[in-house]
């Protein structure tokens, strides 16, 4: 007999605006190995789920003050998903945080913040007050 | 001043955008006017992602979404008149606004109506109490937030599920404001699954579903808000209140089409249009939220551009529809789009089911046009492509849905 546990998890995709229920049986050994997955109506589906069950990641989304700048604010977020346990301390970095105007959409605001690989990109153009 | 153009499009955001890009595509002059000092709309404030991945095929926030669209807009013929506010329509195809300049009148052939949805406030829900500070709509906090850098509560509790009030549920507490719990009266959520995963399962906020606010009660500054269940008639259950401590109360209670100044279309509340988007006058198209709510700016700017096109086309008098083909809403359909159709040509239909379905089977008769649905719910619009078809005879469809076993 094998003494591997196996768990039962319902994940919701949140790839795309479908929102998928997932639901995933796997064993939760060493390495976490897939024993089925149901439910997903793609293949990110399939690879949402590894990930969700190992180490979850999301986008973060903020704004960052601007300095100089037509508006006081400039919307930003992370160019790839980060660990949704990082989000509290990228948050607390972000809150910091000021850019000088004119600012492009696309800038990076802060490079591989926290280590994860990401940048913090801005979202929006914001031009230098007259 | 006086202008002359062949398309005018009321309304800059996600629709109005996309409706004055394919209008200028197929041949029109072309004038937008938006009231804001920059068009986008809504799109501004919505800094959160999930935008874009039909339209664009990319994961966009709505800054994002506005700017590529907003880059597409700068590379046509498109007279863009911000600042400026429409006073009247008339059925003389004359419209007059007002900017700093003073008033203005434009003379045109066609019209395109983007004027987008407004927020219903929490006045209209009638819940006794004081009126007090603390009070806002999901769209003005997000607006204070994003924008200004205000921040407008310490504590506060949401009411209604939507994917807005999902959305700000997750942004006040990254904001560092506690967030009680969303409260919702539906026994399921208003918004898309994918929200209520990544807005409050991720951060542990509560959502109260079959629960209603009763009662506000502060002095000056909201202080106290109660909360009790309700049964599934919506009447409220004895003893079952619940009294939250916060000084905000933030609101995401649906959204109204605006069809303001237009008096003289056919409206339901929103503009009823055909798949061509054409309304009950022929030269005035509308797309997007001024029709129906839709659930994605995908679907709103794939709307404008429809609109945007047959619009041009008409003032080019390359389009006369000879038939309109009535769509009727069936069995548990509770939100139907559009409501005609020219049979001579494509059609996206969008509906919402009236309840929860586990596995639903959507029926277009007598085309004989069947599909499923797992899941189908309230909250999560359905589409269905439906190919031109020339039956002369034909004056009405039927479109409902069943459970299937």
């Amino acid at each position: 007999m094998n003494s591997v546990e196996y768990k039962k998890k319902k994940v919701v995709c949140t790839t795309c605006p479908l929102g998928c229920k997932i639901n995933v049986i796997y064993a939760d050994a060493d390495e976490i190995e897939i024993v089925e997955v149901k439910g997903n109506r793609c293949k990110r589906g399939l690879e949402f789920v590894k990930q969700e069950i190992t180490d979850p990641l999301r986008v973060v989304v903020t704004s960052v003050k601007v300095e100089d700048g037509e508006i006081p604010m400039a919307s930003v977020r992370s160019d790839k998903p980060v660990p949704l346990r990082l989000i509290n301390d990228i948050m607390k970095i972000l809150k910091e945080t000021k850019v000088k105007a004119p600012i492009k959409r696309g800038d990076v605001v802060i490079q591989n913040i926290l280590g994860t690989g990401s940048d913090i990109i801005a979202t929006r153009s914001v031009n230098r007050k007259k | 001043m006086k202008y002359e153009t062949d398309v005018v499009v009321l309304g800059g955001g996600g629709g109005g955008m996309a409706a004055a890009k394919a209008a200028d595509k197929n041949g029109a002059n072309v004038i937008l006017i938006e009231r804001e000092e920059e068009n986008g709309g809504v799109l501004n404030q919505c800094i959160h992602n999930g935008f874009g991945i039909h339209y664009y095929r990319k994961d966009l926030t709505g800054p994002e979404f506005k700017e590529t669209l907003q880059e597409e807009l700068e590379h046509t013929n498109v007279k863009v008149l911000n600042s400026a506010f429409v006073l009247d329509v008339n059925k003389d195809k004359q419209l007059t606004f007002v900017n700093h300049k003073g008033i203005h009148e434009i003379k045109t052939k066609a019209l395109v109506m983007a004027t987008g949805a407004r927020e219903r406030h929490f006045n209209s829900l009638a819940v006794p109490g004081d009126r007090v500070a603390g009070i806002f709509t999901a769209g003005v906090a997000q607006k204070y937030i994003n924008l200004q850098n205000l921040k407008p509560a310490n504590s506060a509790l949401i009411v209604g599920s939507g994917d807005i009030g999902l959305i700000m549920a997750r942004r006040l507490h990254l904001e560092g404001i506690e967030v009680k719990g969303v409260v919702e009266i539906l026994p399921y959520p208003g918004g898309l699954e994918r929200n209520v995963q990544q807005c409050l399962r991720d951060y542990n906020i509560p959502l109260y579903l079959s629960h209603t606010v009763t009662r506000v009660e502060g002095n000056k500054r909201l202080g106290k808000v109660y909360v009790s269940q309700v049964d599934e008639n919506r009447q409220i259950i004895p003893n079952t209140e619940k009294i939250f401590n916060v000084d905000s109360l933030v609101t995401s209670v649906g959204l109204i089409p605006l069809t303001d100044p237009i008096k003289f279309v056919e409206t339901a509340p929103g503009f009823i249009t055909s798949n061509t988007n054409q309304t009950s006058e022929d030269w005035i198209f509308a797309a997007g939220n001024c029709t129906v709510v839709f659930d994605l700016v995908d679907y709103v700017s794939r709307e404008g551009e429809k609109a945007g096109k047959y619009a041009a086309l008409y003032a080019q008098n390359q389009y006369f529809p000879e038939q309109k083909v009535k769509v009727i809403k069936g069995k548990n359909i509770n939100v139907l789009h559009p409501m005609y159709i020219d049979p001579n040509e494509r059609t996206k239909l969008y509906l919402r089911v009236s309840k929860t379905f586990k596995r639903a089977e959507v029926t277009v008769e007598p085309l004989g046009i069947k599909m499923v649905e797992e899941e189908a719910r309230p909250s999560e619009m359905i589409e269905i492509s439906m190919k031109p078809f020339k039956d002369k005879n034909l004056k009405e469809i039927e479109v409902s849905a069943r459970e299937l076993g």
